[in-house]
Parts: C-alpha cells; structure tokens; sequence
C-alpha cells in the first residue's frame, strides 16, 4: 500500500518514514508536485497495482476547516472515505459546567462560529424552558432573536455558498459572497457590538435593547440585498460549469438523509420540507409569513438552490420583524423577574461602554439591597430547578439542539449540543464513495460542516 | 454537585488549606442520609415518591473553606423530576402504550416525555419506536451522556432524543449503566446515526455501546488518558499569579453550587 500525506513544503519531521510505519510506502507531498508520487510507485513493481490512500487535511484549503479526510483511491476514483475530526475539540460542553449558567452563553456562541445566535438561542430556550419562564419573555426579546437569527442566517448561508464557491475554482463568488456577509456582521456589530461571539441572546431575554438608528440600517440593507440576491442566481443558477460540478455529485434521497439523521438543507433538497420553524416554531415563528424551500434534485446543485432561497426567505422574515420592532420602541427587552434578569444595562460613557452610570448610582449610592442583589446575581447567579430540557431550532445546517440538564444549581450540570454539522458529516462516506476525487470537495461543501460546532 | 466523604472521586478542591472558620459540631451537615420529599406536585400531575440522587451543603459546595457566609450548614438533597402516573394526557398515552412493560419509569417535566428504559430492554424499544405504523419516530437526534456519579448502581446515563416526523412528537429515552459495569446496546443498526454519537459517548464517558461497528475515540485523541466529561474527571488549567496572589483553575476554585 502506498499512502500520501498532504503536509507542508520540504521535508516533514515528523512524517512517518519508510521504516517507521508498517503501512507501506509514504510519501508527502504539498500539491503540485504529484509526479513525485507516480515516479516512485513506478519505479517499484510491485506498488504499481496496490491501493493508494490519500490523507488530505486536517490543514487543506479545500476541505472547509480542520476536517481529516482518509480516501482510498483507484486512479481517480475514491472507492472509500473517512473523516477524521477532532482537531478543533476545545471541551466547551466541559466548561460550560463550571460557570454560572448566563456565562454559558458566552461559551457555546463559540460553537459554530458561523451561527453564533443558535447557539446562544437553542440554549437559551432550554434553560428557559427549566426555569419555566417560556411564556414571560417580552416580544420585543423574541422579534429581536427572530431578526438576529435570520440575519445569521443569510450571512451563514452567504459563507456556505462563497467557501463551496472557492473550493471549485468559482473565486469571484466567494469574493461576492463575503462582500454580502460583512454588510450583515457590520448589523451584529451595531446591534451587539461584536461582529462574531455575541453572547447576545440569554436566558430571559436579550443582552441590550436595539441602539437608535437600527431599523433605518436593517432597512437599507434589505433594500440592497434584494438587489445583490439575484446576482447569485444569475451568476450559478445556469452556469454550465457550476451546473457540472454540482448536479447529480453527493447524491443522498430523503431515506438516507432520515437514517443517518441529516436535517437543514440535504434534507429539503430531497423534497421534504420539514422545518422547525414550521413544524415546532418556537420564538414566536408562528407568527411570520415565509415559506419552506425545498428541491427535489438530492443533490449538491439542490442543496445550492435551497440555500439561496432560504435566503430571500429570510430576507421577508427580516422585513417583517423589523416592522414589528418599529411598533416596540421602548418596550423591555428583559424578562420581568428580577431574580433572573441581568441587574444592569450597557451604556455608553465617555471612556468607552460600560455599565450604565445611572445604575452605579443606583447601586453605590442610593440603595444597598440593590448593590447586594446585583452582587449576589453576578456572581452567584440563579438556580435552575433540576430537570433536563432540549429545544432544538432550526440553524441553518439544520436541527441544532441543546441538551441541558440541572441539579438545582448556579452552574449546568451537564449540557451537550446536537450539532448538525456533526451528525450531517457521518454522511461523507455515502455521498462521496464511488465519485471522483474532485466530488469529494464538492460533496462535503454542499452539508456546509463548520467543525467549530463538529468538535466543539 | 461536589463529594463530601474523602472516599469519593476527586472534585473540586478546597482553594484555601486551612479553614477560617470551624463549622461547630450542632451545624455542620449531617451527611447523605437526608429525607426527601415524599410526594411533589408538578404542573397538576401527581408524582410518586422521587430519592434525592445527591445532595448539596453550603454555600459552596467544598466543606472546611473557611465559608463565613452563614450558609455552611445549609443541606439541600438534590432531586430530579419524580415518576408520572396513567394517565399522562395527549399523545403521551398512545406512545406509552406500544411500550407497554418495557418501560422503567416515565418522566413528564415541563411538557417533554421522558422514557426510562432498562438496558435489556433497548434495543427492542428502539426498533418498536422506528417501525411501529402507530409511534414511527423516524429520526434520532443523537446520544447524549450524562454522569451522575451519586445516583449509585445508575451513574452513567445515555440520552437519546426520538423525533416522529410523521406526527411531529418528540421524545427522550433514556438509559443507565452503573460505573462498574458501562456497557449499553448499541442501537447503530437501529439508527444509524447514532454511529458518531455513540463514540462521542463512549470517547467522554466511558460508556462501551455493544455492537457499535467501530466503537473508537472520535474526538480526543485515540491514546488519551481517561473519559472527560465525567464529574470525576478534572477540567484542567493552571493556577494564575497575580500581584503575589494565586487563583486556582476554575474546577478548584471555591463557587458557588
């Protein structure tokens, strides 16, 4: 057998040698350069007609993040693939029990870095849920967490389209596609302040009421994005060589998406349209009017399609929750219950933001009960009576869910998220295997797997 | 949830060696054989008798730390959701009833329905659940693993979420294996994407999913050392110096509990 690895440039200490692995001849290579490879399986005659297996990743531009693909090849063709993951696990689920549960929601926006706001919100919802609070959460809170995730949800899907753009060669769609995202991090960055890792969405409500001058902005930017939506399908939708590389590769019908639990868009690009922003709406979804897309193809070029959209849809989601947010000037953004809602608000001071000098006052000057409730609630936090809840929400990788279980006290006792990126990639083997090499690519970008939510 | 007795797994440790103050002998707490509440009202379902899985003790759960709170004496048993009684309301029964005298126990907490099942009893539950016209939970959201490592002969538990799309009910099973003795079916064959989620399982908290085709770490490294996520298991980090002073890791810190 022969293997390859894909590392960097000249020699690589700590590739194995020839005398070091049991495994058969080893080569490194760095692209460019694969007659090195044909050279000495030639020169020997008894590797000619053996199996190669390529190791591509964990650092490889096209595999959509640190993920490790094993493929078995026969000439072109993988007869077999196997992901490797696990190189970005940082133990988030881990460290989320040793800290209160509002700072978990610092932790797990970190998750999937693409759709921080899912996972603060399916967290959230299940912390919510234990605390049985769902229904005491103002509606301005909820329109907010509807208008922050159809945002992410565009500038996610924006991501999904530029990088699998890329990784085919389509460079000017990636430079498009992230020219579109930086307008909706350029929103988060006004609303939450932070472009990524908001911790915006916690349990009760939301972090900060909208800063004057949002809506106009959310406004422009719909207006543009329905300019530059169009610019997508006119540039792919009929594209030959877009149409070639995507149509019939990483075929998955709707059984094998059910069985090897894909959701999101491999499963409505199959033609089933379940959403659980339909199906189980949470957040108020029941009250917006938008449509399910799905595509009947099973394929990468379908899952494309789906994504653009879910786009558009998102957009009349945006729209219509920024009409409602109109109506809901000064309305709370925060549960009632000062037992659970964070004691202060941000404000911006003439050294830069901080804690609200109004309630400094308040705290250090006028009364002590609130000094030691804010205390107690910041350090101490609340209890959440014991139980265990899960409220997935429909991201736009399809069904994320948190699993949060509590003893009664200050901190999680054990939380654990259902990733979609995670689950969708078991499908790397079934929708690659019998395809080219090049389909591989082609196939892992259509599931669009972020491996900060897969290794977490 | 932080050990008491000395014999116990090793959790946080007390930061400060010698305590401030001794707690005197009329308060300190009076160990684990602490009464539970005998019957509670959830919601207007009546449940039966639940034991306290553990217990709490001061305010920071680390005895002798010098806790000048107030609260050292404080004890507070930890217990979870008790038993449902028939009949559960909705769809809950009809569920219930093609599982009849498989199932252990059935939770009902905040409107989600949770299924105890004996772990003999797993596979042929999840192959009732996926194929019977009446229950049809065609989806499985995956595996998740809890360690309770006071809830004796029971510590390792395995979640599972069951989605029935065709009726859009959603359930939990759930299944436990002492510590000496970690080893579940694996329901793979099943579901077959419960395959990454059992490794995840096994690669955190040891549980062994018999049956699993290649039951291998998937997350940490394949010759890593213990099971993470069990309570047993440190967080790690270093202690932080600061202008002469030491703060412990955040799993030796004194906190709140």
């Amino acid at each position: 057998m022969v293997s390859t690895s894909s590392t960097t440039q000249g020699t690589d200490p700590y590739a194995a040698s020839t005398s070091e692995t049991s495994q058969g001849r080893v080569f490194t290579v760095t692209g460019q350069d694969w007659d090195s490879v044909v050279e000495g399986v030639a020169d020997s005659e008894h590797l000619a007609d053996e199996r190669i297996v390529v190791n591509m990743g964990p650092q490889h531009p096209s595999t959509h993040g640190v993920l490790r693909l094993i493929l078995e090849l026969e000439g072109e063709t993988v007869t077999e693939a196997r992901c490797g993951i696990g190189y970005l696990h940082t133990g988030i689920e881990k460290n989320m029990e040793f800290r209160s549960w509002v700072q978990g929601v610092t932790f797990c926006t970190r998750m999937d870095y693409l759709s921080p706001f899912f996972n603060e919100a399916t967290y959230t919802l299940g912390v919510e849920r234990l605390l049985d609070i769902e229904d005491q959460i103002p509606e301005k809170a909820q329109v907010m967490r509807v208008l922050l995730m159809e945002l992410n949800r565009i500038s996610s899907h924006l991501v999904c389209i530029a990088t699998g753009g890329m990784e085919i060669g389509a460079l000017t769609v990636m430079t498009i596609g992230f020219r579109e995202r930086e307008l909706v991090l350029d929103l988060f960055e006004l609303i939450t302040g932070l472009r990524m890792n908001h911790a915006f969405i916690r349990p009760g409500g939301v972090a900060q009421d909208l800063p004057p001058g949002t809506l106009d902005e959310i406004r422009d930017f719909v207006a543009l994005m329905k300019k530059r939506l169009p610019e997508y399908a006119a540039l792919c939708n009929a594209n030959p060589i877009f149409k070639a590389r995507l149509e019939n590769v990483g075929h998955l019908d709707l059984q094998g998406c059910l069985a090897l639990g894909l959701t999101g868009p491999p499963l409505r690009a199959a033609g089933y349209g379940w959403d659980l922003r339909k199906t189980q709406p949470y957040s108020g979804y029941e009250d917006y009017d938008f449509d399910v897309q799905t595509w009947d193809t099973c394929d990468a070029y379908g899952r494309f399609r789906v994504r653009l959209n879910e786009m558009q849809e998102s957009l009349r989601i945006v729209e219509q929750a920024a009409d409602r947010l109109a109506g809901l000037e000064g309305a709370p953004v925060m549960i009632a219950d000062k037992k659970i809602a964070w004691p202060s608000q941000l404000a911006i001071g003439s050294d830069g933001m901080g804690n609200s000098l109004d309630h400094i006052r308040h705290i250090m000057g006028e009364s002590m009960e609130a000094l030691i409730h804010h205390f107690k609630l910041v350090t101490e936090g609340f209890r959440v009576p014991p139980g265990q809840a899960y409220v997935p929400v429909e991201s736009p990788r399809g069904e994320l869910g948190a699993h949060v279980v509590s003893d009664g006290g200050t901190k999680p006792f054990r939380a654990h998220f259902r990733d979609p990126s995670f689950t969708n990639l078991q499908a790397t083997s079934v929708m690659s295997e019998g395809g080219m090499i090049a389909d591989v690519i082609v196939a892992i970008a259509s599931i669009d797997p972020v491996m900060g939510g897969v290794d977490r | 949830m932080t050990p008491t007795e000395p014999t116990e797994p090793q959790g946080p440790q007390p930061a400060v060696e010698k305590p401030a103050v001794r707690q005197s002998p009329e308060n300190l707490p009076p160990g684990k054989d602490v009464v539970a509440p005998s019957s509670t009202t959830e919601g207007g379902e009546t449940t039966i008798e639940q034991p306290a899985v553990g217990v709490r003790t001061g305010m920071f759960g680390v005895p002798d730390t010098g806790d000048t709170s107030g609260y050292g004496g404080l004890v507070k048993p930890v217990v979870f959701p008790g038993a449902a009684q028939r009949p559960y309301g909705g769809w809950f029964d009809l569920v219930a009833d093609g599982l009849d005298g498989l199932i252990e126990k059935v939770v009902i907490h905040r409107g989600e329905i949770t299924f105890h099942v004996h772990r003999d009893h797993l596979l042929e539950v999840a192959g009732k659940l996926r194929d019977d016209p009446a229950l049809r939970f065609e989806f499985c959201s995956g595996v998740s693993g809890v360690h309770y490592p006071e809830d004796t002969g029971r510590e390792l538990h395995a979640v599972y979420h069951l989605l029935s799309m065709t009726f859009n009910r959603r359930i939990r099973l759930e299944v436990s294996c002492p510590d000496a003795d970690p080893h579940i079916p694996s329901i793979v064959a099943a579901y077959p994407t419960s395959d990454w989620h059992e490794r995840e399982t096994f690669d955190f908290f040891g549980i062994i999913f018999d049956g699993h085709p290649a039951l291998t770490r998937i997350q940490m490294p394949d010759d890593w050392p213990g099971h993470p996520q069990r309570k047993d298991y440190p967080l790690g980090g270093i202690p932080v110096e600061y202008k002469g002073g030491t703060i412990p890791p955040p799993d030796q810190r004194r906190s709140y509990n």
